[in-house]
């Protein structure tokens, strides 16, 4: 187990590699320089500025440089925030991503597992239909309809919730932009648990388990539940990763400081450090959640041997 | 050939029992057909602004049945002009995302061996690549183009397909009728456009149909965030971003364009589904 | 009608009484009966045998005592365990008998174990749900359960899945887990069907001694009336969703009075006669299910077949003590036989 996730992480070091490079050569190929701003700075002081970010070395002494840093973890300095490191500016964004995140994916894993389960143990009457009916809408209403909508009625409307902001640790802060990243995921996670329950209730061992009279819960909870696991720890893992994705509407739209909001100004900016660093902790990131994936993989099913 | 001609009178009775497929392609039809139309029919344009109405409400008199924009455009034709871009893009780039995806993988699967391998790890390095930023960076860096949009979200959404048709490519070459044509000399290409893909459609025009969704989510992702049709074209995704600042005191402007996009997505979605229970009965 | 003495209160009566059972269900081409009017009794402690092709409704008849038809069949007639009407329990007097007072053993133990659990929970749980014992009196339990299935190093084996098992240490598992509550009948469908010969064998001694030791009345369904022979007391034989012929295993045997089981008897080789040129098969296909002939369902292949047959299904009557069959032809059989040797 331990051998197979350092086997593992070693593994990413190329896939990560490639997403530098991939991410350098593409932001030193496009037209334009982070500091080509809009007031024409002195030739003189923007040389001397180039000079201490070393921007007026050749692309490959640049690059090693980078990579020489990212081997110690640093991901350097921030070309538009000028005082600020892109480890810092990370430091600050991630735990707000994390958290809004984590009670998204909480959130989806109850009422979505739930609501796919209770489906498909009243197949075909009007309970199924009538929940897979709402769950393919979730799929359909992007974040940045539901975000706004939710704030028109919770915030503006029935003002029982703030329309944005965020106060560290409050809940009321933390429920609409959380519940507006959920929605898709928990309509997912209702259709693939549905599925999934459907497909594990015919199996012959649920009939066995039915045979020993065995409670509908025990049959579910014990006997049916770990196997519909499988599917749904397959999509959970790029599905959390691509959390990141959705958070940027989420922080746009409720004016969060989380890390997509400085992603796009960053974009916008040519702030070269800040968007490279940003996109390989993405990618870290969804190495990350895939080896748990796999790991939960072998902790559900005994059959599965990691190598 | 009668064989396969059957098999396919019964997926499409099987799609014709599932009334929900039904109605979606129905709905999908009559937006297509509309947004086709309506403009040309349309007494207004989408760009001209008229001060006189900025953002009415919807109303039956005066011609403006969905109201106007800020702006004092006709918002029917606006979202006309939208679901246009978007329905555009998605369709495009979902070919974009076929055509990468069935050849790379009718090629690993066909070619097998090292080939294969290689080609199906990158495909597998490219899957943790994180594509949300670099497709911001390579619209933001890149200029706006609309057949930049096209291109950056075809070809990063073309591994799952690659990986599907790698699989059935899998299967298919242990069938008899390839192995017939292999005896009877048919090699490399020729096989693989004239045997194996043909095999595939069914399949890939599941895949295809539920890509459609899932790229003219993107779009719209990309346009909401201002980085993808620009002013004064619009798609679905940015009417909704202009709707959002003006919800407040105009909630039909994020409304009504944001109903055109999820009914959009939603009769896609259906319509995938139920073409793959019809044409992929194993997979129930 | 009645396969056994006297009422349902008598203290001998059969603990299991089926009387006119119809299983069906409705599907795309039509109706299918896969089980239609049985009557049959299981006395207490018995081996009682029922052999059948497949799809001759064999495990729908053992299935619908359990309750464990598919959701969408339409069960008529009576299934009566001691005092209860077991088509007419709700879902929480029925699990009392499942597993309880009337436990099952499957065809394919690589399947029938839940592969995501260890053997030991699996088996505990039985006693557990319906005995409210501990934790660790059921494990005690369980682990002399095992090694009374003749299973090795039973306390590892507790803490070990489903697939680190063989099949035939699997379909011990199964049994084991069937009997561990102690109930009063065993049912078992082609339980050594899915093993290795010698695995069969194995299991079918471990079925006779379980049933010598405890008591506990098994109902054994397969295919292979060599089975029977081995095993049984008492054979039922099903064909198209009836029972054909029901008789005491040496006399069905001895003197097989329908024709379909004389038939099926002829295609047993055999090891003490003088080995045909060809193991005679029967003639012709069983008939389609969901549209079975108004009169025998037997008839079309039968040898013996009169005009009667093709318009009245012959219904199951005592013959002579104990020997019932369903069977418009009163004559000697034997033409089989003829042919055969």
């Amino acid at each position: 187990m331990l051998r197979y996730t350092v086997r593992r992480l070693l593994g990413a070091l190329p896939t990560l590699l490639v997403i530098v490079t991939l991410a350098f050569l593409l932001l030193h190929a496009a037209p334009g320089g982070p500091f080509d701003s809009e007031k024409r700075m002195m030739p003189e002081i923007q040389r001397s500025i180039e000079a201490r970010y070393h921007l007026d070395e050749p692309l490959w002494r640049q690059y090693l440089r980078y990579l020489g840093d990212l081997a110690h973890g640093d991901l350097g300095p921030s070309f538009q925030y000028r005082s600020t490191s892109v480890n810092e500016i990370i430091a600050q964004g991630l735990p707000v991503d994390a958290t809004i995140g984590l009670t998204a994916i909480t959130l989806a894993l109850s009422i979505g597992g739930t609501v796919g389960i209770n489906a498909a143990l009243r197949r075909g009457t009007r309970w199924d239909y009538g929940s897979m009916a709402v769950a393919m809408a979730g799929i359909s209403v992007p974040v940045f309809v539901v975000a706004p909508l939710l704030i028109l009625v919770f915030a503006i409307k029935l003002h029982w919730l703030p329309a944005g902001d965020w106060v560290h640790g409050s809940p009321s802060h933390l429920l609409l932009p959380a519940v507006a990243l959920a929605l898709p995921y928990t309509a997912y996670i209702a259709r693939l648990m549905r599925a999934g329950t459907i497909d594990v209730l015919n199996s012959p061992f649920i009939r066995t388990a039915r045979a020993k009279g065995l409670p509908l819960r025990l049959i579910v909870w014990r006997h049916a539940l770990p196997p519909t696991l499988t599917p749904l720890v397959s999509f959970l893992g790029p599905a959390i990763a691509g959390l990141l994705t959705g958070s940027i509407v989420v922080e746009t739209v409720f004016g969060l400081p989380g890390i997509g909001r400085y992603f796009i100004t960053a974009a916008l900016n040519r702030d070269y450090t800040l968007v490279i660093g940003i996109t390989v902790l993405y990618g870290a990131l969804i190495i990350l959640f895939n080896l748990l994936a796999d790991l939960c993989y072998a902790w559900i099913d005994p059959r599965v041997r990691l190598r | 050939m009668s064989a396969a001609a059957g098999l396919w009178r019964q997926a499409l009775q099987r799609l014709r029992r599932q009334r929900m497929s039904v109605a979606a392609a129905l709905l999908l039809a009559t937006i297509m057909l509309a947004c086709l139309l309506l403009p040309l029919l349309s007494p207004y344009d989408y760009f001209t602004p008229h001060f006189e109405l900025l953002s009415r409400g919807p109303m039956l008199a005066g011609g403006h049945i969905l109201g106007t924009d800020p702006l004092g455009r006709d918002l029917l034709l606006r979202v006309m002009w939208g679901c246009r871009i978007s329905l555009a893009v998605g369709v495009a780039a979902s070919l974009v995302s076929v055509l990468i995806g069935v050849s790379w993988g009718a090629t690993a699967g066909y070619v097998g061996g090292a080939t294969d391998a290689l080609m199906m790890r990158a495909v597998d390095i490219l899957y943790s690549v994180p594509f949300v930023p670099f497709v911001i960076v390579l619209t933001v860096l890149f200029g706006r183009e609309l057949w930049l949009i096209f291109l950056a979200i075809g070809a990063v959404s073309w591994l799952d397909i690659a990986r599907i048709v790698r699989g059935e490519t899998l299967s298919l070459k242990q069938r008899e009728f390839i192995e017939a044509a292999r005896v009877s000399g048919v090699r490399g290409a020729a096989m693989i456009a004239r045997h194996i893909v043909p095999n595939l459609i069914g399949i890939v025009i599941i895949y295809a149909t539920l890509a459609i969704p899932t790229v003219i989510l993107f779009e719209a992702f990309l346009s909401f965030l201002g980085l993808g049709v620009q002013s004064p074209l619009a798609s679905l995704g940015s009417l909704v971003a202009d709707g959002t600042s003006e919800m407040q005191s105009h909630p039909h402007l994020l409304i009504v364009p944001a109903l055109f996009l999820a009914a959009i997505i939603y009769c896609f979605n259906y319509l995938g589904d139920g073409l793959r229970d019809a044409l992929d009965p194993r997979d129930r | 009608m009645s396969a056994g003495p006297a009422g349902p209160d008598a203290l001998d009566a059969p603990p299991l009484r089926i009387r006119r059972l119809s299983v069906s269900y409705a599907t795309d081409h039509g109706r299918i009966e896969a089980v239609r009017d049985i009557d049959i009794d299981v006395a207490a402690g018995e081996f009682l045998g029922i052999v059948g092709e497949s799809g001759s409704g064999k495990t729908q008849l053992l299935l619908s005592v359990l309750g464990l038809s598919a959701p969408r069949a339409e069960l008529g007639g009576s299934i009566r365990y001691r005092q209860q009407e077991l088509l007419r329990l709700d879902s929480a007097a029925l699990n009392q008998v499942r597993g309880n007072r009337i436990s099952m053993v499957f065809q394919d133990p690589m399947t029938a174990l839940n592969p995501y659990l260890r053997v030991g929970i699996q088996i505990t749980e039985v006693l557990r749900v319906h005995r409210g014992a501990s934790a660790r009196a059921a494990e005690q339990r369980a682990i002399d359960m095992l090694q009374s299935v003749h299973i090795p190093d039973a306390q590892r084996r507790m803490r070990q899945y489903p697939h680190e098992l063989s099949g035939g240490m699997r379909q011990r598992v199964m049994i084991a887990m069937a009997l561990i509550a102690e109930p009063e009948i065993l049912l078992a469908d082609e339980p050594s069907t899915a093993l290795d010969v010698t695995v069969q064998a194995q299991i079918l001694s471990l079925f006779q001694e379980l049933r010598a030791r405890t008591g506990t009345a098994i109902v054994l369904v397969t295919h292979d009336l060599g089975v029977i022979a081995e095993v049984a007391d008492r054979v039922a034989v099903m064909y198209a969703g009836r029972i054909m012929e029901q008789a005491p295993v040496h006399e069905l045997f001895a003197r097989p009075r329908h024709p379909y089981t004389e038939a099926l008897q002829q295609s047993i080789p055999r090891i003490d006669a003088a080995r045909p040129a060809r193991l005679p098969s029967i003639a012709g296909t069983p008939p389609d299910p969901a549209s079975l002939p108004p009169g025998c369902a037997f008839a079309p292949r039968c040898i013996y077949r009169m005009p009667v047959c093709d318009a009245v299904a012959p219904p199951l009557l005592e013959d002579s003590p104990g020997h019932w069959k369903a069977c418009h032809h009163d004559g000697a059989l034997g033409k089989l036989r003829g042919q055969a040797a």
